[in-house]
Parts: C-alpha cells; sequence; structure tokens
C-alpha cells in the first residue's frame, strides 16, 4: 500500500470546493514515483453535527514537507489531528474513511494508539513544554515509551537537541526549567521533544504563529534539515512559509480538500481559480 | 455637570460601603485574635507545651499530649484523604464530563457540606462501633471525610486551570491518559493541589465535633493508632465546659496553640504556593 501510485488519487479526489473544478491531474503526475509515508481515503470528520471534513483524499510523499494552506476554519488542522487521532480526546467527533501510515488504517481496530502517536510525532501552535527541566521535557517521550536506559538518555536528549538546533543554546543549563526559554526556544524544544522518540512522521500545526521572524527564520531552517529524516507535514498561514518550506502544497477551503500539487506549481500556476484567489489574496 | 456631579457622589458611596463592608468582615477576626491572645497568652508557659495535663488542684501541667495527638490524627487523616481526593480530582478532570462526573461532583459538594457531627457519627459506626473502641485511627478516618472533598474539587479546578495544551503534548508523544494525567497535569498543578490540601489541614485541625466519639480523649500521652487519643480542639472543649478556673485559663491557652496551629498552616500554604510557583515559572 505504502507505493499507492497517484492515479487514485484522481479517481478518489475529494468533493469541490464551492465553484471549483475536481482535483486537478497535475497533483497526480507530480507525486508519481514518490514513497508514499501517510494517505488518507475519502475522509470525513464531524464535530456532533456539524461536519468539518468533506471527502478528504491526500498523499503524504516521505521524507518531504507537505504544507496545508487556507484560510482560518477551513479543516486543515482537524485534519492534520486526524493524522495522528489527536481529535480523540475531543468528545462527540466522528470519523469515516481510512487514514494509512504505511498501508495500514490507523483508524483500524488493530492499532495501538499510543504507538501510533509516537511514530506520527506532532508540534503544536503554541509551544507547550512540560513545566519540569529542559533535560526531562526531551526526555520525556523516551522515558515512557521505554526507548531508552537511563544510561543512555543524555546521549539521547543531546542527540535530540542537537537536531532541533537548540544544543549550543542550553547544553549549560539542562537542568534548568524549560519555561525560562524564549518563545522559539521553547518551540524548537518541543521539536527536538517530538524528534527524540523518532516518529516517522512529524506534524505542525502552525509552528510559527506565536513567534518573531527571527526566531521563525530558525525553525524554518529547521524544518528544511529535518525533512531529510522525516515526513513533515505543516499547517500554516503562512503562504510565503508554505512557499518557502514545503516540496508539496495541499489547499483546504470549508472543509474540502481544492488542490494538492507541488508547491511550486500551486503557487505559480494553480488548477482552480478559488487557488488563485486566495494565493492572491483576493479573499480570506 | 449635574449628572456627572451625581455619578461621583453615587461612586464615592459605593466605595465607602465597600470599604465599611471590608471593616465589618474583618472586626470579628481580630476581636478573636484579641481576645484568644490576650487570655491565653498570660496562661502560656514552657510547661504548657513539654507537661501532661494535672489533676484538678494541682497547678501547672500542659497540653503537650493533645499537641501531639492533634499532629498525630491530621497525619492519619492526610495519609489517606490526599491520595484519594487527588486520584479523585484526577478522575473528575479527565474522565468526569459526563453523567457520572457530575454525580460525584454533587456528591462531594454535599459531603462538604455535611455537618462535622454527622461525619463523627458516620466514622463511629464504621469504626469504632465494630470494635467496641475509641481509637485514633476512628478521629483520623472522621477527620479525613471531611479533607476528601475540599482536596477533590481543588484538584479538579487546579488541573482544569492546566493548559489542555500540554495534556495534547504528552499524549502526542505517546503518552496513555493516565500517564499524561499524572506526569504532566498533577505536577503542573502541584503549587494550587498543595495549598488545597494544606487549606484543608487548616480546616480540619480545629474540628471537635467529629472527635468526641471518635478519637475521643485521653489523659496519657499516646501514640497508638488503636488507643484512644487526646488532641487540642476535644482538651480545649473538656477543659471550657469544666467549672475550674485553673482549667478554663489552659482552655485559653490551647485556643491559642490551636489558632497559632491555623494560621502557621495557612502562612506555609502560601509561601509553598509562592515557591512551587516560582519554580514552575523558573
Amino acid at each position: 500500500m505504502s507505493e499507492t501510485v497517484v492515479s487514485e488519487m484522481e479517481t478518489s479526489a475529494g468533493g469541490p470546493a464551492p465553484g471549483a473544478e475536481p482535483t486537478s491531474a497535475a497533483a497526480v503526475s507530480s507525486l508519481a514515483g514518490r514513497k508514499i509515508r501517510m494517505e488518507s481515503k475519502r475522509l470525513n470528520f464531524h464535530y456532533g453535527p456539524k461536519q468539518a471534513l468533506w471527502d478528504i483524499s491526500l498523499q503524504i510523499p516521505e521524507k518531504t514537507v507537505t504544507a496545508f494552506i487556507g484560510p482560518s476554519g477551513c479543516g486543515k488542522s482537524t485534519f492534520l489531528r486526524c493524522l495522528n487521532r489527536m481529535n480523540d480526546i475531543i468528545p462527540d467527533t466522528r470519523v469515516e474513511g481510512d487514514v494509512l501510515l504505511d498501508g495500514n488504517d490507523i483508524y483500524g481496530p488493530g492499532t495501538d494508539i499510543v504507538d501510533l502517536r509516537r511514530r506520527v510525532g506532532m508540534v503544536f501552535q503554541k509551544s507547550n513544554p512540560f513545566p519540569k527541566s529542559i533535560f526531562e521535557n526531551v526526555a520525556y517521550g523516551l522515558k515512557i515509551n521505554g526507548l531508552a536506559s537511563r544510561g543512555e538518555m543524555p546521549e539521547r536528549v543531546e542527540k535530540a537537541l542537537r537536531r532541533a538546533a537548540l544544543w549550543d543554546e542550553v547544553k549549560d543549563r539542562l537542568d534548568a526549567s524549560a519555561m525560562g526559554l524564549s518563545g522559539g526556544q521553547q518551540q524548537r524544544l518541543c521539536i527536538a521533544r517530538a524528534v527524540a522518540v523518532e516518529p516517522e512522521v512529524l506534524l505542525m500545526d502552525e509552528p510559527c504563529s506565536a513567534l518573531d521572524p527571527i526566531a521563525t527564520g530558525k525553525v524554518e531552517e529547521l524544518i528544511h534539515e529535518l525533512q531529510r529524516e522525516f515526513t513533515i507535514v505543516i499547517v500554516t498561514h503562512n503562504m510565503q512559509q508554505a512557499a518557502r518550506v514545503s516540496e508539496f502544497t495541499a489547499f483546504f477551503m470549508l472543509g474540502r480538500l481544492v488542490e494538492h500539487d507541488r508547491t511550486e506549481k500551486l503557487f505559480t500556476n494553480p488548477g482552480q481559480k478559488i487557488t488563485e484567489d486566495y494565493i492572491t489574496g483576493r479573499f480570506g | 455637570m449635574n449628572r456627572t456631579r451625581r455619578r461621583k457622589a453615587f461612586s464615592g458611596i459605593v466605595v465607602f460601603l465597600c470599604g465599611a463592608a471590608v471593616f465589618l468582615a474583618l472586626i470579628p477576626l481580630f476581636f478573636v485574635f484579641g481576645y484568644v491572645i490576650e487570655k491565653g497568652f498570660s496562661s502560656l508557659s514552657w510547661d504548657f507545651f513539654t507537661r501532661m495535663p494535672k489533676p484538678v488542684g494541682e497547678p501547672g501541667g500542659g497540653m503537650a499530649n493533645a499537641m501531639v495527638g492533634t499532629v498525630y490524627l491530621i497525619v492519619i487523616a492526610g495519609a489517606f484523604a490526599v491520595p484519594v481526593g487527588v486520584i479523585a480530582g484526577v478522575y473528575l478532570t479527565e474522565y468526569g464530563k459526563k453523567t457520572f462526573g457530575s454525580l460525584v461532583r454533587f456528591t462531594a459538594d454535599v459531603l462538604n457540606g455535611v455537618p462535622s457531627i454527622v461525619i463523627g457519627i458516620f466514622a463511629y459506626g464504621l469504626a469504632v462501633l465494630p470494635v467496641k473502641h475509641f481509637s485514633a485511627l476512628a478521629g483520623g478516618l472522621a477527620l479525613g471525610f471531611m479533607m476528601i472533598p475540599i482536596i477533590t474539587r481543588t484538584t479538579e479546578e487546579l488541573l482544569n486551570l492546566v493548559p489542555g495544551t500540554l495534556r495534547e503534548g504528552a499524549l502526542a508523544l505517546g503518552a496513555t491518559r493516565a500517564r499524561a494525567a499524572f506526569s504532566v497535569m498533577v505536577p503542573a498543578a502541584l503549587p494550587g493541589i498543595m495549598t488545597g490540601v494544606l487549606v484543608a489541614l487548616a480546616r480540619i485541625a480545629g474540628e471537635t465535633a467529629p472527635l468526641l466519639f471518635t478519637a475521643f480523649n485521653n489523659r496519657y500521652f499516646s501514640t497508638s493508632l488503636v488507643q484512644p487519643i487526646s488532641s487540642l480542639p476535644v482538651q480545649i472543649y473538656t477543659y471550657a465546659v469544666s467549672p475550674y478556673e485553673d482549667w478554663h485559663r489552659q482552655a485559653w491557652a490551647g485556643a491559642l496553640v490551636l489558632v497559632g496551629f491555623v494560621f502557621v498552616f495557612s502562612v506555609l500554604a502560601r509561601v509553598v504556593t509562592r515557591r512551587l510557583e516560582r519554580m514552575h515559572r523558573a
């Protein structure tokens, strides 16, 4: 399943947003040949009686960055949270359709949700370090998943902090509280915490929206580095950011996937009128 | 112009009324403190803290056994009420969003309002009647039952104040719900929970009614779980209703010590909260 060829996307393409044509065939050809890490098939999502996602079929190729863009409330964050079943903790929600990770349905009965979330990590909009020391924050996931012995811990923590480009800034105060870090450092600490458990996919929900431009630049640089090892999905409100960091971009609108294509193509020659209107700032 | 003046006058009156209300609210506190200090201080002595009660007519003697007894009872109460209360609070926050949770919440609030004498009768039926013997254990049980709802509700309220993003952060790393609650949420709320515990302790430290027929009283020094034990409130009560002048003085001194106890707990609650909070903010 993981080698799913993209022609499937065409047949199961998401219902079009009002006034939009079905997903263009261009998206299909651009994904061809890429190994697919995650995939949703005809995914519907409901908050109680309100349907938030309509018929989303999307493939996420591995070891690259896929960006989700769209106006507020378009469902991009909801969809992102479907990929690690984070919506499960919200009462009265319902999912229809499949989400595949390496070909296995994560909503299937055999899924261990704890293992799933270890494999699909997440970084949140607002940095959420635990009120513990810097070291303990990074070690947390390793500890609860039993991934490292006490002796291995310092090494693993250092590796994670280096990957998050934070090591040099915090190596002398690993035992200090994480709450004392700056906003940008806190967010990179959360990234370090997430990559420490060696996830396959890293979901990022507007990771820079609370950061200043310099911190944003650092995180973007980091994303660029991390895509060599991880499959990254990033939700962003900032279209320049999507253009800078991602190889593929998916445009969401009113709970539907309007267009999914190579970022370059989507921004320079969008297949849908509505996409063009959005990226040129004519609405939203 | 006239309108502005009227509004200013009205504002002045309201501010005055607020000040007066605060004053009225504080008066009893100052009178209680003043009166207890005035009456009790003169009877305080080193002996009062270190000596045992003397028989009527013999001068001197102290309440050493009652002070130790009170501490002992509080420790017994806290030993089971703190874990039960905190865990119940975690339950309400993490899993208690449905009907059963509301029922537990309501029950806790009702339990909190049950007169302490009724709690005492309950503990009597539970721990005294079956063994036909008053005991420190029964007294601690009664006090613990009074602490549980306070701790449960404070824990729940404080856990609700912890940003839900912390829970999500832990879950996203592969923590189970319970793991996230106890390894991230509870530590994050710990300063507040500690305050809740200390407030609950201060609240029960002065309770008399639940102890009258559970821990009973003891003229002698005891640290046995299964023997009756003396406590400051019961000792004060016993001395205060006696006809002896000397015992009355001792009762005042005991009251002063008890007020001091509660005061220390309250101050401690503040200090601990501050310190832990500072650690969290770094």
